[in-house]
């Protein structure tokens, strides 16, 4: 994919000159900024409400999305949030408390990623262009982002996170004690929803850079870390968004200077900051999850 | 149809297959351990492109890895079911892996290695040989007897893990070794419906089953003949119609019946896994 390696040399400064010395690198060191922040946020919240296994499947459904989008002829940005927007309102509609308890819920969810996976195969079977394409969708690239695409990125997360500054307070209410919540007079359901929408907003966003297998590193990793440093919401916000920065930096960085794939960087310093946390902290910094098996 | 030796080695390997998948997908429905199943099967990938990038057999990279997590996660997890949040890091760090070794894969060598990619990713259930076929039906095999074999203790160990405790089941020993069984079974349905598609089948023929009976025994059956009778049709789908990729055939078609088993007990409130009625298996998970 590389045309000419950069060399990398022990002066930093000059390496920091080499790395923003062509606009693709600016534009993608831009939206990926833009998108660690979305992410940090929303994702800190999906971990808190342990949505794990529904944001892992909403970041699937970006790939039929995407390959749709291919397929048709539209703009691959429509795909992806028009995908994962659909794939919230299923999500939601299968995962209400009134559907069939935990486990009925988390087939249900594992069956939609798996057919919205097929789907996506089938688009692109039925597309028959070159495969190339499979892996970027897949797997992501950070090469050819357009300046247009930034701007878009942009105003789409200012939006996001406006609004997950809206509903910050109820859904973390709800998230930490859902049946005192209700008890409180707050619209839990509705709460619920707009987070689900919010999460696939945050992974359509994310799925664009890092492809849809991808997202979850900056998704659930940083959360997960900043959960294990600290319980506090406003702290655990700033840890999660701030290391989500890291990784996404350091690894564009990283990427740009070896021949190996910007997503397998960006996962590894991500997951080796979790392991290093959990490793010095213990498991005891975070308050014991609830077994699998009872309802959240 | 089975005129052609590729759809009688399809049927041979896809049959066995759907049979492990189904029985194994009941208990991982049961034990809500989807999630470990999701993982699994990404594993499946990594471990997959890892020998291919080695330039070993792809089987042995497959068994090897989902296995080797499997009894990690096993190990690590309190009361062998893992923490979600673990799950996720990890499996998002096994993806990157699986990233960098596709990478190294294709750039090594030219043409066709693009393709055994999707083959790994999405499946190749057309492109089995007799030897390949036969060895698939065989690991199957083994694979239900061996889940039948623990089924008893499994099932009580699942539905109520206090008395089994009380009554002195090595529950552990039992959640790893199901955790194994369930590895081996991603392992060989990477095979036949990809790595990315095994959990349709995993998860929806035992979330069908769980919706239309209260009764283990018998749903542990049902969930076997519903991922049988997905592969079947599937396989005869994308055979008639052949733009259509028997993987997808397979996943739509079980997607399709967990979609009709939710509307026939959404519609009926007096069967069983409706809301609100309190059976053996939801008063377990309340």
């Amino acid at each position: 994919m590389h045309i000419e390696l950069a060399a990398l040399s022990p002066n930093l400064l000059s390496d920091f000159e080499q790395l923003t010395e062509y606009p693709f690198m600016v534009q993608a060191l831009e939206a990926g900024t833009i998108v660690a922040v979305m992410a940090g946020a929303i994702g800190w919240f999906m971990v808190l409400r342990r949505q794990t296994f529904a944001g892992h499947t909403l970041s699937m459904i970006a790939f039929p999305g995407a390959a749709g989008a291919t397929l048709v002829g539209l703009p691959l940005a429509l795909g992806y949030f028009g995908a994962c927007g659909m794939g919230a309102l299923i999500l939601a509609v299968v995962s209400r408390p009134a559907g069939v308890g935990r486990a009925g819920e988390s087939a249900a969810i594992g069956t939609v990623q798996a057919f919205g996976l097929g789907l996506g195969f089938l688009f692109v079977t039925l597309y028959s262009g070159q495969l190339a394409n499979l892996e970027t969708l897949l797997f992501g690239t950070f090469l050819g982002i357009t300046a247009a695409q930034v701007k878009t990125l942009f105003w789409i997360a200012l939006a996001g996170l406006a609004l997950l500054a809206v509903i910050g307070r109820p859904l973390l209410f709800a998230s930490v004690d859902g049946a005192v919540a209700r008890a409180a007079g707050v619209p839990t359901g509705a709460v619920a929803l707009v987070f689900l929408l919010l999460l696939g907003l945050a992974v359509a966003a994310t799925a664009e850079i890092t492809g849809a297998l991808l997202v979850f590193a900056l998704l659930v990793t940083p959360a997960g870390t900043a959960q294990q440093i600290t319980a506090r919401p406003a702290r655990g916000l700033v840890l999660s968004v701030g290391l989500a920065l890291l990784v996404t930096w350091l690894g564009l960085a990283i990427a740009y200077f070896s021949p190996y794939p910007l997503g397998f960087w960006v996962t590894s310093l991500s997951f080796g900051f979790y392991v290093a946390v959990r490793l010095l902290l213990g498991p005891r910094a975070r308050p014991a999850p609830a077994p699998l098996g009872t309802p959240a | 149809m089975l005129a052609h030796e590729f759809m009688r080695n399809a049927y041979l390997a896809g049959s066995f297959v759907a049979v492990a998948c189904g029985l194994v997908g009941y208990f991982v429905v049961l034990r809500s351990q989807v999630f470990a199943g999701d993982a699994l099967s990404h594993i499946a990938f990594t471990g997959a492109l890892a020998a291919a990038a080695a330039g070993i057999d792809i089987r042995l990279g497959l068994f090897v890895a989902t296995v080797a997590v499997a009894m990690g996660m096993g190990l690590l997890g309190d009361r062998a079911r893992p923490d979600d949040v673990v799950i996720g890091s990890v499996f998002a760090w096994v993806l990157g892996l699986g990233a960098l070794f596709l990478s190294i894969f294709t750039n090594g060598s030219s043409g066709e290695n693009g393709t055994a990619a999707v083959r790994v990713l999405f499946g190749s259930i057309l492109g089995l040989s007799a030897a390949d076929a036969r060895l698939a039906a065989v690991i199957g095999a083994l694979a239900c007897l061996a889940l039948l074999a623990i089924a008893r203790p499994l099932l009580f160990g699942s539905l109520d893990p206090e008395v089994a405790r009380g009554l002195g089941l090595p529950l552990r020993a039992i959640g790893v070794g199901f955790l194994a069984v369930l590895a081996i079974v991603a392992a060989e349905a990477t095979q036949a419906v990809g790595a990315l598609l095994l959990l349709g089948l995993l998860a929806a023929p035992g979330g069908a089953a769980r919706l239309l009976t209260d009764n283990p025994w018998r749903g542990l059956a049902l969930s076997a003949a519903l991922a049988l009778a997905s592969m079947w049709g599937g396989l005869a789908l994308s055979y008639a119609i052949p733009s259509v990729p028997a993987s997808f055939a397979v996943i739509a078609l079980a997607s399709g019946l967990l979609a009709l088993a939710a509307l026939r007990s959404w519609s009926r409130p007096d069967l069983p896994g409706a809301p609100g009625r309190v059976t053996a298996v939801s008063r377990i998970e309340a």
